[in-house]
């Protein structure tokens, strides 16, 4: 019998993480399918025929395309078990905007994984740019954060789910960079423990082991290498 | 229905289009609110300590609470004043509004706003970019009044800035980018939104407006030269 939820993804994609744990933290039974983004599906395509990127989540055959957009509507479908949002309006415009702050500034332009390549994929007076604007970027996440031990709070949320994955590409980050990010954010480097601790962040995020090895791959297609 | 204290304060910029989508939504529930002119070039004590992350208008403050980013500012007056709803009840027709309104704003802004700011054949790809965009928004508006259905909502309040920015950039730039020819949906669909009186009273004065952004496109050919 065809699953009610399909998620279209990419596995070192930190958007497509935020779905994933979404799913997780509310008990949604999925079906994960991976995606060669050299060569699209045409499920993909048919889905997401605007941007043709992952991830798409599709329920009952319709799909929701951003991650961001989907990660509200699977707290508004299923908003029983584990609120994402806070329930105030004030405190969820604040995890609103937070969120749009990490894509706004870890994920401009078209090209995939594009502010963050600087810090790994590039060489010289560029990366040493790369590095300070990355490292700004966490320490105002950081500061948000407080100590807090999540963004929202006591309770793991919309913002937490927005940004833990960024944190599997940290260890590439840092060996391509030549730098340690728990040295600049040890406040964050601490939240980034804590929610790993929980089962659907753990199940959702790839070995970073992997994902340096990915970047590696990227940074020869770059012509780093 | 609940008694709110209401202090509400919106801190603008009279041709923002970002600016006034925020009055249109206040407007329409009726909310009532003091207007602040911001001058952007000399920004506030009040802008820099209320929006501190982004420096940027439109920010609502309500009773001394700061909110920012226009289209976070959007779903908390909706979240916060039940009354005309701007976004749809069901969750997947609230997913389809809020993709809408990033591809508004991050796409069709972006490119639209290199018609304005290029020559040449930059601008030529520019008018080229918008069209293919807006052959999308086109195709959503066949068989509607407005793009939210049979009446207004979050994404004809978001999408103003194509009716009242972008089309209004037509005089100025000299080229008919949003012609009546290819885009008879769009041109029905500015009409319908022209009868609504909160419109109306919430737009920028046309001839104002095609002074200022006169005066703007100069200063960006300089810039560009």
């Amino acid at each position: 019998m065809a699953k009610e939820v399909i998620l279209l993804d990419f596995w070192p994609s930190m958007y497509g993480m935020r779905t994933r744990i979404a799913l997780r933290e509310k008990g949604v039974d999925f079906e994960y399918r991976d995606e060669n983004l050299r060569e699209k599906s045409p499920l993909l395509l048919q889905m997401n025929p605007v941007h043709k990127k992952i991830p798409v989540l599709i329920h009952n055959g319709k799909p929701v395309c951003e991650s961001a957009i989907q990660v509200q509507y699977i707290d508004e479908v299923w908003p029983h078990k584990n609120p994402i949002l806070p329930s105030d309006p004030y405190q969820r415009a604040q995890a609103r905007f937070w969120v749009d702050f990490i894509d706004k500034k870890l994920c401009l332009g078209d090209q995939m994984y594009e502010a963050q390549r600087k810090v790994y994929a590039t060489k010289g007076e560029e990366q040493e740019t790369g590095k300070k604007e990355f490292i700004e970027i966490l320490k105002t996440l950081e500061s948000e954060l407080g100590d807090k031990p999540y963004f929202g709070g006591d309770d793991f949320g919309y913002v937490d789910i927005g940004l833990i994955g960024f944190y599997t590409w940290f260890p590439g980050y840092e060996k391509f960079g030549n730098f340690s990010i728990e040295a600049e954010c040890p406040k964050l480097i601490a939240w980034a423990k804590r929610c790993m601790q929980r089962e659907s962040v753990a199940k959702s995020l790839p070995d970073p082991e992997k994902v340096v090895e990915f970047m590696a791959m990227l940074r020869k297609k770059f012509g780093v290498e | 229905m609940v008694e709110r204290s209401e202090e509400v304060k919106l801190l603008g910029m009279w041709a923002s289009p970002f600016s006034r989508r925020v009055e249109i939504a206040l407007t329409l529930k009726g909310v009532p609110y003091e207007f602040s002119e911001q001058d952007i070039t000399n920004k506030s004590p009040l802008l820099l300590q209320s929006n501190p992350v982004h420096k940027m208008i439109p920010v609502l403050l309500h009773n001394g609470k700061p909110i920012s980013e226009s289209l976070v500012i959007l779903e908390y007056i909706d979240d916060t004043w039940q009354n005309n709803p701007i976004l749809p009840q069901d969750p997947y027709d609230r997913a389809i509004a809020r993709f809408w309104a990033r591809f508004l704003d991050e796409q069709v802004y972006v490119t639209a706003m290199k018609v304005v700011g290029k020559v040449g054949e930059e601008k030529d790809a520019a008018v080229e970019a918008t069209r293919d965009l807006l052959k999308l928004l086109e195709k959503e508006l066949v068989g509607k009044d407005f793009l939210g259905g049979e009446s207004l909502g979050f994404v004809d309040i978001v999408a103003t800035l194509v009716a009242f920015w972008l089309m209004r950039t037509e005089e100025v730039v000299g080229v008919k980018v949003v012609p009546v020819e290819m885009f008879p949906e769009i041109h029905r669909w500015v009409k319908n939104l022209l009868d609504v009186d909160v419109i109306k009273k919430c737009i920028p004065p046309e001839d104002e407006h095609l002074d200022y952004i006169r005066a703007r496109m100069e200063s960006l050919k300089l810039k560009s030269v």
